[in-house]
């Protein structure tokens, strides 16, 4: 685990040849010309623009409103390493909810000494306003994004829980509708699973937790702080697949404890909230006041019980970097299971011993702050300049809590289409994990992401990262395999 | 629906109306300042241009003399007119971003279309050629056809169509009750008409602006004669750029939304008596009172439902 170690392809596999997973592709890709692939790829790129899929970068000035690059070239996972995956992300999610309910509960982990307290009571993220309060079913977290990488053929590292509002199934769904239209003949050559569902599953999982007054048949809204957002074309996607309005916090008012909105025939309640707005932002009379896009009386209405927020208020408390450390323990501890899935090897520089071995290799290492997001405030180490791990030696020792260490990984590479041909660039995976009142859903693939740039490791879409359709496909060739040996 | 999805339908449908009509009165009047002075073609025109797309105190702001290639400029593409087409088809799209999920596919495309390639225009950072300006004259023509099309043809038909077609028809009353306005003075009875008049250029210009040229003689299979332009503009139920067209058509859209919504209220009521006194109206008597105080309430009146229909659904 370490860059120097090779490189491990999903296609090529660790000895050059190629992988069971994408034989086919790679048949397919050997048979096809360049050009054909160019005008795909071009057709692609109209595709997206038309339909108006872009998202906004925050500060940039020209493009307001900018296409994510999307690689033509699907990423391939077997069923069965999906079959694992999915267990691990299902294990993981329903641990980040224990947790949860235990931190802003009884706080037994706490006691036992497991995670320190000082951690969860001082972590920004923590919401005061929330001690002492359940949430219905105890679920916090309604809708994960847990972002996947791995190394070699063997199994999958967790890099980051997000348990707040993650963003990004649109560019899955969107990406496989585009794939479709583009590539018949490569889904004629592939099982894969189907992902269309996932509008009809996140709706099934709003209306498991929505209160009982509303009697199995609840309004429910999305939403969004306005077109304005990096995520505005996800929101208004959404609403549309789910048949929800898409709500901003001026169409909404609280009266008397109970949420409505504002509507052509008079007010109307509402019983779930899929939020896709920062807890600080929710209500300008528990947080931050001089926020205009929420609803003032929010909170009443949500600890009266009369309103569902998804995800729940405050559960951000998991999902920091700091946090992530303890996961393996968080798991053992709530569900008396040894955890499936991996954590990244992590250093708590808030730990002295830690510390002073990060200090030592700042060079090989990926420095992370703890609140950090969409890869700003971060070290790469090998790609560093010296100015810059001096800048960052200096902040670690100023305030070592606010940071983690990680090796850097030698994440795998997926082949992407390029103009000058198919080549391998970095990927990970981002699979949406769905927790409702009744049992958990994950669709069968995710959004991978992909570093455009040849060797770098970044795959944030703020920093011009990609995406690529991601596909599960059924395993046949296990007993394609078997019959030839016969 | 929501109050603030049923407020920007509204006013998506306006903008796009508004951003057609523009583009047809720019084309008439090029049309009509094209001819030889003896014709009626001069640049007075532009000015009157101006004054029905109510843009010339903005212009006038902005100091340049009135040409051709000023005003069709400052009216198509200059973003420091906030009526300009191209600041129309801005806001239509801002309109219809914020309310994506309300809209079909086709509606959004022929809206997001048009608008690439605008920007595409534009980000050549060159003042584009006249026969540049024409094809996006064009361009805006078609979009706002596709777009009604496609609005027409594959909405459903609940409160999101009928707000978004009351947009579109008081914007349109709007538009044809400001042509007449500032053309008022062409289309009086009295002036005498013997053989050609030099006004006919004028009453075929205002026919173009709102697509009627053809229309005008299949209705009265006569010459043109100007109180006749005005009874096609005011009165004519078949035309449907006329006054009394949009508010059968205005009234029978907020019919809809009463009847969904079980209850009237004041811009049903508003609309039905802007309504019936078109329908009781004779263009002699639209003559006696004087057409141009006759556009000028009607032009308050349509204000008034805009004002009404605001109170009683957008909250």
């Amino acid at each position: 685990m370490d860059s120097r170690l090779t490189q491990f392809d999903e296609l090529a596999g660790a000895d050059g040849c190629t992988r069971a997973p994408y034989r086919k592709l790679s048949q397919w890709l050997a048979s096809t010309p360049p050009e054909l692939l160019a005008s795909r790829r071009e057709q692609a790129e109209l595709l997206f623009r038309r339909i108006g899929i872009t998202f906004a970068v925050y500060g940039a000035q020209e493009a307001t409103e900018r296409l994510i690059p999307f690689d033509i070239l699907p990423r391939i996972l077997a069923r069965s390493e999906w079959a694992a995956l999915e267990k691990g992300l299902i294990q993981r999610v329903a641990a980040l909810n224990a947790f949860l309910a235990d931190i802003y509960g009884a706080g037994d982990i706490l006691k036992a000494g497991i995670v320190p307290a000082d951690l969860v009571y001082r972590n920004p993220a923590y919401c005061p306003d929330m001690a002492g309060r359940r949430v219905p079913y105890d679920i916090f977290v309604h809708i994960a994004g847990v972002d996947i990488v791995r190394t070699d053929d063997q199994g999958f590292f967790v890099l980051e829980d997000n348990a707040r509002t993650p963003s990004g199934v649109s560019y899955m769904l969107e990406n496989r509708e585009v794939m479709m239209r583009l590539f018949p003949e490569l889904f004629a050559l592939h099982r894969v699973a189907p992902i269309e569902n996932y509008p009809d599953e996140l709706l099934a999982t709003l209306r498991s937790v929505a209160p009982p007054r509303a009697n199995g048949d609840p309004t429910i809204v999305l939403m969004t702080p306005g077109q304005y957002n990096s995520a505005f074309y996800e929101h208004s996607f959404l609403a549309d697949k789910l048949g929800v309005e898409l709500v901003e916090g001026r169409d909404l008012f609280v009266r008397d404890d109970v949420v409505y909105m504002r509507t052509t025939e008079g007010p109307r309640r509402v019983d779930v909230i899929y939020r896709r707005i920062d807890d600080d932002f929710l209500d300008p009379l528990c947080f931050r006041p001089d926020s205009t896009l929420g609803v003032a009386g929010l909170m009443g209405a949500y600890h009266a019980g009369n309103v569902t927020l998804a995800n729940a208020v405050g559960a951000g408390a998991a999902d920091d970097k700091a946090m992530y450390t303890y996961m393996p323990e968080i798991i053992q501890f709530y569900l008396g299971e040894a955890p499936l899935l991996q954590n990244v090897p992590t250093f708590r520089c808030r730990e002295a011993e830690a510390l002073a071995y990060v200090l030592d290799r700042l060079d090989q290492l990926v420095v992370k702050e703890v609140n950090g997001s969409g890869g700003y405030g971060m070290l790469v180490g090998p790609h560093a300049t010296k100015a810059q791990i001096e800048e960052f030696r200096a902040k670690l020792k100023a305030h070592p809590q606010n940071f983690i260490a990680q090796p850097t990984l030698a994440l795998s590479t997926c082949p992407i289409a390029l103009a000058s041909g198919v080549a391998p660039r970095h990927v990970d995976l981002r699979p949406f994990v769905l927790q409702g009142a009744n049992g958990a859903r994950v669709v069968p693939g995710g959004l991978t992401r992909v570093a455009m740039t040849e060797k770098s490791l970044v795959v944030n879409s703020s920093q011009g990262g990609g995406t690529k359709d991601t596909w599960v496909i059924d395993d046949a060739w296990v007993d394609e395999e078997a019959m030839g040996q016969a | 629906m929501l109050s603030r999805t049923a407020d920007n339908l509204y006013w998506l449908a306006r903008y796009m109306e508004r951003a057609d009509f523009l583009a047809r009165a720019i084309q008439a009047s090029r049309r009509l300042a094209a001819l030889p002075k003896a014709y009626g073609g001069d640049e007075t025109e532009w000015e009157s241009v101006l004054l029905s797309s109510g843009a010339a105190l903005a212009f006038e702001n902005s100091g340049r003399p009135v040409d051709e290639s000023n005003v069709v400029g400052f009216l198509t593409l200059a973003p420091e007119n906030p009526g300009s087409i191209r600041n129309c088809l801005e806001q239509a799209r801002a309109n219809a971003r914020a309310v994506r999920t309300a809209l079909t596919i086709e509606m959004w495309e022929s809206i997001n279309d048009a608008y690439l390639e605008m920007r595409a225009l534009e980000s050549r950072g060159v003042v584009p050629c006249a026969e540049e300006l024409a094809r996006f004259l064009e361009l805006i023509k078609q979009t706002s056809l596709t777009y009604d099309g496609g609005a027409y043809r594959t909405m459903l038909r609940n409160d999101a169509y009928w707000f978004s077609r009351l947009g579109l028809f008081i914007e349109r009353a709007d538009n044809t009750a400001r042509l007449l306005d500032v053309k008022y003075h062409v289309l009086l009875p009295e002036k005498e008409i013997v053989g050609g008049s030099l006004d006919y250029f004028q009453w075929s210009a205002i026919l173009r602006a709102v697509s009627a040229h053809t229309a005008y003689h299949w209705v009265y299979r006569t010459s043109m004669k100007p109180w006749l332009v005005a009874d096609l503009l005011i009165l004519r139920p078949e035309m449907p750029r006329s006054l009394i067209s949009c508010y059968e058509s205005i009234v029978r859209n907020l019919d809809n939304l009463a009847r969904a919504h079980g209850r009237q209220g004041a811009s049903q009521r508003h609309a039905r008596g802007v309504y019936g006194r078109l329908e009781k109206l004779t263009m002699e008597s639209v003559f006696q009172g004087g057409l141009h105080e006759f556009v000028q309430s009607f032009i308050a009146e349509n204000n008034r439902l805009g004002a009404l229909i605001s109170e009683q659904y957008l909250f």
